[in-house]
């Protein structure tokens, strides 16, 4: 997604040079917060993390694969200002380095990675996970957060071709490839983010700045019984027996709407124009000679056009689906983190 | 392992682009990408003058071809899509050896094609003749924030470090006969993730600690005099200025041919 130089107009890059640079600015008073005096290293740290997490390639589906943005997942973990910040230096390495992306698109490329999906999946993240302490929900929160923030860049990417692209395509096209493409890397994004926070939320839960509330104050007890509570947490709760029913009961609803919205979104823009290949091929009139595709009298084929069903329902099925196969494959890997989890645990009483 | 710092990025040399200060050949740099960006992409012979530039640039800083083109594979996703823009763009269409492609989708094709490969061996170029490291501090000189040039340099320093721990992972991870082949091996693999961030972070806790210890003050001393004289500007200044050379002329030479014409 690393946009070389050529690919926008002059206005809408300057003008996301701005955004870029008034964003970092903001977040460079921010991370002070976060991070006080060991700002500068341990952000740089953060960021060489993140680019060594971007060489790791994860199996999207057969034959494909996609690998992790990151930006999410730094956010969880450190805070995210911090997180701009380092993704804006990841991109800013890159682009000096390693000419991976263009220097003049340095501001695209900084506004949509860095600002726009880590607001979009911080915000998520604080909306599902809100004030509810138990890991559970945290790694819920996260993979949800990580799941919307890959689809949301994306689509403020098809919004900035719009508004200065220089390639003739049609937005809407331009939308539903990008945002479909991105759904099904926002969904390994999510499951990466989800696992990688709950491993270190297992070790080191005090590393985990979306989970701050998790970790109890340190009390401690003199020897005539007095005790004092230090704002200073180290030390896990030992609090965080797993209640499976209530955790699925918050992740649940939260997955169906996203699901729902995504599809909603994808699909409308999917049914109000054809494809782009689609549409030339109409308007050359060489359609017709293409052969009938092999499941073409199936009822949900090209969204429910050929079988009689009306789109809607299509879409709704085909939510149904995903929302099956992803909450099963979650609930999968969720319970063996969880098993994981324990097992640390029980080590660290040991 | 003991190879020591040095990317493959850069090549060491002693050429007089080797010797620029970083912060002139930053700024030459990112204004010969913006004269190439503002071309109109009509000018064919704009963009050939700006390879033959980048071209003479390669030669004065001895550096071979095949080391510019084994770098120049990062741009091949957007290649990719430039290839698919004829075939999927639209507008007015033209038949070409038998497939039908749209006019306007050969023009962005090419257009980004273009800017995009010139931009990237320019690129190369720096990096090949900069070290990261007075890179950075060339940057910090044109003025961008020193946190953010600080939080650069620690990531360069780590960045080695970091990565090598993770190909170390990878080994054992591969040597127990681990292949990542589906979406059910996901969670291994981000295990790996948290697992490295824990040892990284921790070590960054530690290296923090160490430099506090040895009077670190929240800004690393700058040994080297960084300054750049005019004369050196004015040498740096000599790519993105021809450049510029070159886009007026085509300017001028498309104004009077036009003229000539009404």
């Amino acid at each position: 997604m690393h946009v070389p130089d050529g690919f926008f107009n002059a206005a809408v890059s300057i003008s996301a040079g701005a955004v870029a640079a008034a964003g970092v600015g903001v977040c460079l008073r921010g991370a002070r917060r976060e991070l006080d005096d060991r700002t500068a290293p341990m952000a740089g740290l953060v960021a060489a993390f993140i680019f060594a997490v971007q060489m790791l390639n994860f199996p999207v589906a057969a034959g494909t694969s996609g690998h992790l943005l990151g930006g999410t997942l730094a956010a969880i973990l450190v805070g995210p200002y911090t997180a701009v910040l380092c993704v804006a230096v990841v991109l800013l390495v890159q682009g000096f380095f390693f000419a991976d992306g263009g220097l003049t698109a340095l501001g695209v490329n900084i506004t949509l990675m860095g600002i726009v999906a880590i607001v979009a999946g911080w915000t998520v993240f604080r909306l599902v996970a809100g004030r509810a302490r138990g890991r559970g929900t945290v790694v819920a929160a996260s993979f949800v957060a990580a799941l919307i923030s890959v689809p949301v860049a994306a689509l403020a990417f098809a919004l900035l071709f719009w508004i200065g692209g220089t390639a003739p395509i049609e937005v809407g096209t331009v939308a539903a490839a990008m945002g479909g493409v991105h759904v099904l890397i926002g969904i390994g994004e999510g499951l990466i983010t989800a696992v990688t926070v709950s491993t270190v939320l297992a070790v080191r839960p005090d590393l985990v700045y979306g989970a701050r509330g998790l970790t109890a104050p340190l009390v401690l007890r003199g020897a005539d019984g007095d005790a004092t509570v230090t704002r200073e947490a180290g030390l896990p709760t030992t609090s965080v027996t797993p209640v499976a029913p209530r955790r699925l009961g918050w992740f649940l609803p939260a997955g169906i709407v996203v699901a729902a919205l995504l599809a909603g979104i994808v699909s409308f823009y999917a049914s109000s124009s054809p494809d782009g290949l689609e549409r030339v091929a109409t308007d050359k009139g060489f359609i017709g000679q293409s052969a009938e595709h092999a499941l073409a009298g199936q009822p949900l084929a090209d969204y429910g056009e050929a079988g009689g069903i009306p789109v809607g329902i299509a879409g709704l099925i085909g939510v149904g689906v995903t929302l099956a196969v992803g909450g099963g494959l979650f609930f999968a890997v969720r319970r063996r983190t969880g098993r994981a989890g324990a097992s640390a645990r029980d080590e660290v009483s040991a | 392992m003991g190879a020591g710092h040095n990317h493959q990025l850069y090549r060491a040399g002693d050429t007089l682009v080797h010797r620029l200060p970083p912060q002139c050949k930053l700024a030459a740099v990112a204004a010969f990408a913006l004269v190439v960006v503002a071309t109109p992409r009509e000018w064919f012979w704009a963009f050939g003058l700006y390879a033959v530039l980048l071209a003479v640039v390669a030669l004065a800083a001895r550096v071979p071809l095949v080391f510019v083109l084994r770098r120049m594979v990062i741009e091949l996703p957007f290649v990719v899509f430039a290839v698919a823009l004829p075939f999927i763009g639209l507008g007015e269409r033209v038949p070409l050896l038998g497939v039908s492609l749209s006019v306007e989708g050969l023009w962005s094709a090419w257009n980004i094609l273009a800017k995009a490969t010139l931009g990237v061996v320019a690129s190369v170029l720096l990096a090949a003749t900069t070290e990261p490291r007075l890179m950075l501090l060339g940057a910090q000189r044109l003025r961008l924030p020193p946190l953010l040039v600080q939080i650069a340099m620690f990531m360069l320093r780590y960045m080695d470090v970091i990565v090598d721990e993770m190909r170390r992972m990878r080994v054992a991870r591969e040597s127990r006969g681990f292949v990542a082949r589906d979406v059910r091996h996901i969670p291994v693999i981000a295990r790996s993730a948290g697992a490295l961030f824990i040892r990284s972070y921790e070590r960054g806790e530690r290296v923090h600690l160490a430099m506090l210890s040895r009077g670190y003050s929240g800004s690393m001393p700058v040994i080297q005099d960084l300054s750049a004289s005019s004369r050196q500007w004015l040498t740096a200044g000599m790519l993105p200025g021809a450049a510029l050379v070159v886009l007026l002329g085509t300017l001028c030479g498309t104004l009077l041919v036009n003229g000539g014409l009404a």
